[in-house]
């Protein structure tokens, strides 16, 4: 097995992807003699040319419904938004044009396209480049909605969102693009809505995705010298949402912390605690934890953004707490 | 560039069925069989007529919420469009969309759009699928003055002009953003104005005179399927209606109105140039009892139709239905 960093797993599942089907195309900003800001897709304009890496002004509500209507007359776009907090930018055309299409029109047509992009903190990025903003996705019928954790999973992902035949937003995190890990060469998609069990355990469910995993990784790491068996669970993608997974492991452990970077208020946590509680409440012993970003916009300055994020520590407080153990 | 008397015949057949088709539509609105809101195209019917004579099906379009007109032009089943007015499962969108969003792939016409201004960045788009394609196909996408006042106007017009795709803006200037006069949403006398700073091709056309009309679309098709790019049409018309059912249109004056309705009226102008070729009266008034006719079969069509069984919510939200 090689390693690879998370960016380089994503250009490497895009050329295959591209080299696969002729119909995928690449725009958005940058993208192409740059390589991105990220430089996710360096070298692809110089081997699939300019026509299927395409640059686009600044202009995003003016490139995501292009790319809108490349998918409805049979391309496969891929739209490429710099930074997350652009997506109210396009708002009109993701949602209320690219996730209705196929249900306004009866079936008539399809809109298979996906949007890359990353978001987070954690960089000093300040209020309008540091937002998590999967849940306002999540509120709107008709996209999918992947939050790749490792480099493995960023190609594994990428790549089904290019075999699905809906729009679908892959999610990335600007902290993970250099993070490394092993990657197949020879991958197979990995299929939407199934959740990965990354590290099992008895006491506690820690449900998540995205970089916060890694913080649950290590606040296991932390609970486990506390005598806390937490098991972590990445959801990978959250739409769809796999609750058979994360319900077997509540049935095991009946407590469950739900972590993730985006603000806790009316963040996606709460869907998914309201969930458990729906499915699942008569196997709890504890309340849901919840743990996210402060409901604050975030920060320049070092301290302040550190105090708003989310950590492996305040993950660690969560479980104990659903622990019923001492602060 | 006219159009012989056949196909003035053809464009004014059409025209009348768009009329026919949304006084129908009035009717069963009143009735409350019509639900949400109905905005109609009365007066605005020249355009739509002379723009589809120009196209061939396979030809793309994309419209907004006064696009029956466009669409019935086009070619979508009068019975389809009917029903899906009604809401029924036999509707061109089973039912799903209604009014603003009429779809018939068949004919090249994309689901239209209810957000002003929201079909521009996906003609571009659209039209560019064909480019890449090489085909000589051409996209048209139909937005009001109203739109030309949203930055995706802008923002796909200017796209449209660095990828040099087979679009034709087509903006049906009838001098009123919904209930506001012109005059309070622009400073530019004209609105082809705006595809200079795109160094697009722009021309204007008096859209009340069908073959006008024919002969700019017929210009912009030509330069599209040659490979040289988008045109701009600033479309001039009036809606003889209010904005929806409903508008009181104490907006404007009932002699402003009137004054169009009797000078202007574009299903007349037509006749009246048949008539000057040597139609006769009767042909025409046959014409316009065979629109007549097709709308009462839809209607009839319509109302013997099905509702969509509730079990229709959950498919066509993702390719395998809805999810979670």
């Amino acid at each position: 097995m090689r390693e690879l960093t998370y960016a380089q797993a994503l250009r490497e599942a895009l050329t295959e992807e591209m080299e696969r089907d002729p119909n995928i195309l690449l725009m958005g900003e940058d993208i192409g003699v740059y390589g991105g800001v990220f430089k996710v897709t360096e070298g692809l304009m110089a081997r699939f040319g300019e026509e299927r890496v395409r640059e686009t002004p600044i202009s995003e509500s003016g490139f995501i419904g292009a790319a809108v209507g490349l998918a409805m007359m049979g391309k496969h776009p891929m739209a490429e938004l710099m930074f997350m907090d652009f997506a109210w930018v396009a708002a009109d055309q993701i949602f209320n044009q690219a996730c209705k299409m196929r249900q306004m029109s009866g079936g008539q047509v399809k809109v298979p396209l996906v949007i890359r992009t990353q978001q987070g903190g954690g960089r000093g990025n300040a209020a309008q480049h540091s937002q998590c903003l999967e849940a306002h996705f999540a509120h709107i019928p008709g996209i999918k909605i992947a939050l790749p954790s490792t480099p493995s999973d960023a190609k594994g992902l990428l790549k089904q969102a290019f075999r699905e035949q809906d729009p679908v937003v892959v999610i990335e995190h600007k902290l993970l693009y250099n993070t490394k890990g092993d990657v197949a060469e020879q991958m197979d998609p990995i299929l939407f809505g199934k959740a990965n069990i990354v590290r099992p355990g008895r006491d506690v469910t820690i449900i998540s995705y995205s970089r916060t995993v890694l913080h649950c990784l290590e606040a296991a790491t932390t609970l486990a010298a506390q005598g806390v068996d937490a098991e972590v669970i990445d959801l990978r993608t959250i739409m769809p949402l796999d609750m058979d997974t994360v319900l077997a492991s509540i049935r095991k452990t009946n407590r469950a912390v739900v972590a993730h970077e985006a603000h806790r208020n009316a963040g996606f946590g709460a869907e998914i605690a309201a969930r458990i509680m729906e499915q699942g409440f008569q196997h709890l012993d504890a309340p849901v934890e919840r743990v996210g970003a402060l409901d604050v916009p975030i920060a320049y300055s070092l301290p302040l953004e550190s105090a708003t994020l989310p950590s492996p520590d305040k993950i660690v407080a969560a479980a104990r707490r659903a622990m019923r153990m001492e602060a | 560039m006219g159009l012989t008397t056949e196909q003035l015949k053809d464009a004014y057949g059409r025209m009348c069925l768009a009329r026919a088709f949304e006084r129908k539509c009035e009717e069963l609105f009143m009735q409350g069989q019509v639900r949400g809101s109905l905005h109609m195209s009365i007066g605005q019917e020249a355009s739509a007529a002379g723009t589809a004579l120009a196209l061939r099906d396979s030809d793309l379009l994309i419209t907004n919420y006064r696009g029956h007109g466009h669409a019935l032009a086009k070619g979508i089943s009068p019975r389809a469009a009917m029903a899906e007015m009604l809401g029924r499962v036999t509707g061109c969108c089973k039912g799903k969309g209604g009014s603003m969003h009429w779809t018939d792939m068949s004919k090249g016409i994309l689901p239209a759009n209810a957000i002003v201004a929201g079909g521009l960045p996906t003609v571009v788009g659209a039209a560019l699928a064909g480019k890449l394609d090489g085909l000589d196909r051409v996209a048209v996408v139909f937005f009001g003055d109203g739109a030309a006042n949203q930055g995706a106007t802008h923002e796909a017009m200017n796209l449209a002009a660095i990828w040099k795709v087979p679009a034709i803006f087509i903006c049906e200037n009838n001098l009123y953003s919904e209930m506001t006069p012109i005059g309070k949403t622009t400073t530019n006398k004209d609105l082809a104005e705006r595809a200079a700073a795109y160094r697009m091709p722009a021309t204007i056309v008096d859209a009340n005179d069908v073959e006008a009309m024919h002969a700019a679309v017929s210009e912009a098709v030509t330069r599209a399927r040659r490979g040289e790019g988008p045109t701009f049409i600033e479309a001039k018309t009036y809606r003889l209606v209010g904005h929806m059912i409903g508008d009181s249109q104490i907006y404007r004056s009932k002699d402003e109105v009137e004054e169009w309705r009797a000078q202007r009226d574009p299903i007349r102008l037509a006749g009246d140039k048949l008539i000057a070729r040597g139609v006769t009266r009767a042909e025409l008034d046959a014409i316009s009892a065979g629109a007549d006719a097709t709308v009462a079969d839809a209607a009839a069509f319509a109302s013997a139709s099905a509702f969509p069984d509730v079990s229709e919510i959950f498919v066509d939200v993702f390719e395998h239905n809805a999810l979670n």
